[in-house]
């Protein structure tokens, strides 16, 4: 059956959408990047929740609806970063991570 | 009256428990009140002690059977402790000789320490020691009487500081306690032995079951071990050598103190204690030849040191060491009678003795050295006169109160010796020689103070009556107090005895022996002090011998000993065990201190504070579990084997 779809597509996709979102997450300075890292991990997890979901339970759809619950999550934390990002920009005026390291030693 | 006193023995010591308290508490302020509340009290024991003596002495019950009442004072599973009351004629003997001299010194005090700031105070301090002695006389158990014996060195340590302004005197307080903590530290380690060994600590009790050691399984050489143990106390106690070096430095205390504490009274407790506990030391005859070797030698040693102190305290604290170290060699030849007879009548002389040289430094402002004094008996003839009975007495010239006791002492070493115990002629030979040297050295200072011409003292005159009637009193009593005691008039012994009561003959050559030895000594310090104004003979001889004359002058370095002892072998152990304490005990802790700092300071630096590093690390650790769970899993290993 090549060229019709197949659960490893997904699955490949997810993992590449995955890794490209944590190597955003740890290496970005700028913490918008880093938020916008985080929002294509979960991304992938969608990804793979949905296809599971399609190609192994058919008739449940938990899959889907844990799909549409992480989106909210996710918009909610999107909110809240951004929010925590303009406070740390008023006060600070930066929005490099590496300047947040007053709680070490 | 008698009926009272012997069913209310107890007041005897509560008395100037209750007198201490008044004073403490109420009356300090007012210095002639709380005198006169130390002194009604002290009557007042004396009253009930001197009936109760008389109740005793007159019943011949009283002689074979002790009075002994006693209360469950503390106990547990396997170990119960009775406090009470002991009283025959030893006890009763005692209890009236420690109040009446108490009663004497109060009042004589009362005249030396006026306008002293704490007169109140010593008041209150004496009536703290006489309640101790009276109550470490009755005790009937040995826990009771060790607290007692505790509480009269306290006495004692506070009464040898009580100049507190003085260096000499607080170092000299401290000398004491330290010294006789020694020997109580070795008595109370006896003293717990008995009771393990034999589950009493009651004397009557332990008096019985004692000489059936064997059959309770006690070892003869665990039996010796608590002798020699239980002696320590009475060494240190009573200035015995080598734990003498306590007493002649006690003298720093006021001069009644030196009397009352040091001569007469606290001193003898160790004496009295060994006469209480002979049933264990007869057991023992090894431990019996120590204590009287002891005795013997401390009594030679004591004597040949007074002989050329200055200080006219000094020499009479060198003449009790001497005196307790007879009491001591009765005791070691086996005769309670004799030595407990040598302390009656030696309270008395040496009392009297003390308090008429407190009369004397009291007139003299506090100068201590006879060879700057001189004729004083024509300015102070009562207290001149005294002094001179205490010689006589104290030299063993009859029919003064020391003659009798000495004799018995004598006499009863010489019969020690005649019953095959061939060190008895040593020690005999111990006792005549000091005999001599004692009459010597107080007649030496006899004469050197009152008599011959005299030095510097315009302004001396006779000490006030308040002084001057116990001196009286102490004469008239070391006249006396040996009539009850001579061969003819032997009450004593059939009073106070250990085993059999001794009745010899009389021993015309020993008594011959023991006066012509005192007058050998007195007409040989006549004619170096009293004769020879210049002494000229005295410090002639002082130079011809300087070896001689330093080693007892310097007392035989026992003191520059113990303190070298202190300094190099004591100082250098605890050096020893400060550095292990310093560097290993200290090392250990500090170590295990820098150990978690230096480890704290080192791993800080993984908190770099950069969220990013963190995320890293728990990505990382989440990937590494993961790998490592599902390598485990069976499921695992066998997809991979299908991977493959």
């Amino acid at each position: 059956m090549a060229g019709a779809l197949n659960p490893s597509y997904f699955v490949v996709l997810s993992a590449a959408l995955f890794t490209i979102g944590i190597y955003g997450a740890l290496s970005k300075k700028n913490a918008i990047a880093v938020l916008i890292s985080i929002e294509l991990m979960l991304g992938a997890v969608n990804i793979n929740l949905v296809a599971f979901n399609k190609y192994f339970t058919p008739e449940a759809f938990s899959g889907q609806i844990f799909a549409i619950f992480v989106i909210t999550v996710a918009a909610v934390e999107v909110g809240l970063g951004l929010a925590l990002i303009i406070a740390l920009c008023r006060r600070r005026n930066t929005t490099a991570l590496d300047d947040l390291d007053w709680l070490k030693w | 009256m008698i009926e009272f006193a012997l069913n209310y023995a107890w007041l005897v010591p509560l008395l100037p428990v209750l007198s201490f308290l008044t004073i403490v508490f109420l009356t300090r302020p007012w210095a002639r009140l709380s005198s006169a509340v130390a002194i009604g009290a002290m009557l007042g024991s004396f009253l009930l002690a001197s009936s109760l003596a008389w109740g005793v002495f007159t019943n011949p019950a009283f002689i074979e059977e002790p009075l002994h009442y006693s209360l469950r004072w503390l106990g547990m599973e396997g170990f119960t402790v009775n406090a009470g009351i002991l009283i025959d004629p030893a006890s009763a003997m005692m209890l009236f000789m420690v109040s009446l001299v108490a009663l004497l010194v109060q009042i004589y005090s009362t005249g030396y320490m006026k306008g002293d700031p704490h007169y109140s105070l010593f008041f209150a301090y004496l009536s703290l020691f006489a309640a101790s002695m009276l109550g470490l006389v009755i005790s009937s158990n040995l826990l009771q009487m060790f607290i007692f014996w505790e509480l009269v060195g306290l006495c004692s340590y506070l009464l040898i500081g009580f100049y507190t302004y003085k260096v000499s005197a607080r170092e000299a307080a401290k000398k004491a306690f330290i010294t006789t903590r020694i020997g109580d530290f070795g008595m109370l380690l006896g003293i717990l032995f008995l009771q393990i060994q034999f589950n009493t600590l009651d004397l009557l009790e332990l008096a019985a079951v004692i000489p059936n050691f064997a059959q309770l399984g006690v070892s003869l050489g665990l039996l010796t071990l608590i002798a020699i143990l239980f002696f320590l106390g009475p060494v240190a106690k009573s200035g015995q050598f080598p734990l003498h070096v306590w007493l002649p430095d006690a003298m720093e205390g006021p001069t009644p103190v030196s009397a009352l504490i040091h001569a007469a009274t606290m001193v003898v407790a160790g004496v009295y204690l060994v006469g209480r506990m002979l049933f264990l030391f007869v057991e023992v005859p090894g431990s019996l030849t120590v204590v009287a070797f002891i005795g013997a030698f401390t009594a030679l040693f004591a004597a040949t040191i007074a002989v050329t102190q200055r200080e006219i305290k000094r020499i009479l604290a060198y003449s009790t060491v001497s005196q307790l170290g007879y009491m001591m060699l009765a005791l070691g030849v086996g005769s309670l009678s004799a030595s407990l007879f040598h302390l009656w009548t030696h309270a008395f002389f040496k009392a009297l003795m003390f308090l008429a040289a407190g009369s004397v430094l009291h007139a003299l402002h506090n100068k201590a050295d006879v060879w700057e004094m001189g004729g004083l008996i024509r300015k102070m003839p009562i207290t001149g006169w005294t002094f001179v009975v205490g010689g006589l007495a104290i030299a063993g010239i009859p029919p003064f109160a020391g003659f009798w006791s000495k004799d018995e002492i004598l006499l009863v070493t010489w019969e020690y010796a005649r019953h095959g115990h061939a060190l008895g002629y040593l020690f005999f030979a111990f006792a005549a020689l000091t005999a001599f040297l004692t009459a010597f050295y107080i007649w030496r200072l006899i004469f050197l103070v009152f008599f011959g011409p005299e030095k510097a003292n315009d302004h001396v005159h006779e000490s006030p009556l308040s002084m001057t009637l116990p001196l009286l009193v102490l004469a008239v009593l070391s006249g006396v107090a040996g009539l009850i005691g001579t061969p003819w008039t032997n009450l004593w012994s059939t009073w106070i005895h250990f085993g059999d009561a001794h009745s010899g003959e009389p021993a015309y050559l020993l008594m011959l022996l023991s006066v012509v030895l005192a007058l050998a000594g007195i007409g040989l310090a006549f004619i170096l002090y009293c004769k020879d104004q210049d002494k000229q003979a005295a410090r002639s001889l002082a130079k011809k011998y300087p070896a001689l004359y330093n080693l007892s002058y310097r007392k035989y370095y026992i003191d520059e000993a113990y303190t070298w002892f202190t300094r190099k072998i004591v100082d250098g152990g605890a050096k020893v065990i400060y550095l292990f304490d310093i560097y290993l005990v200290d090392g250990v802790v500090n170590g295990l201190a820098a150990l978690t700092k230096g480890s704290g300071q080192g791993l800080k630096y993984l908190q770099t504070g950069k969220l990013q590093t963190y995320a890293l690390i728990f990505f990382l650790a989440v990937l590494v579990l993961t790998v490592a769970f599902n390598l485990d899993s069976a499921n695992a290993l066998a997809h991979l084997g299908g991977v493959k």
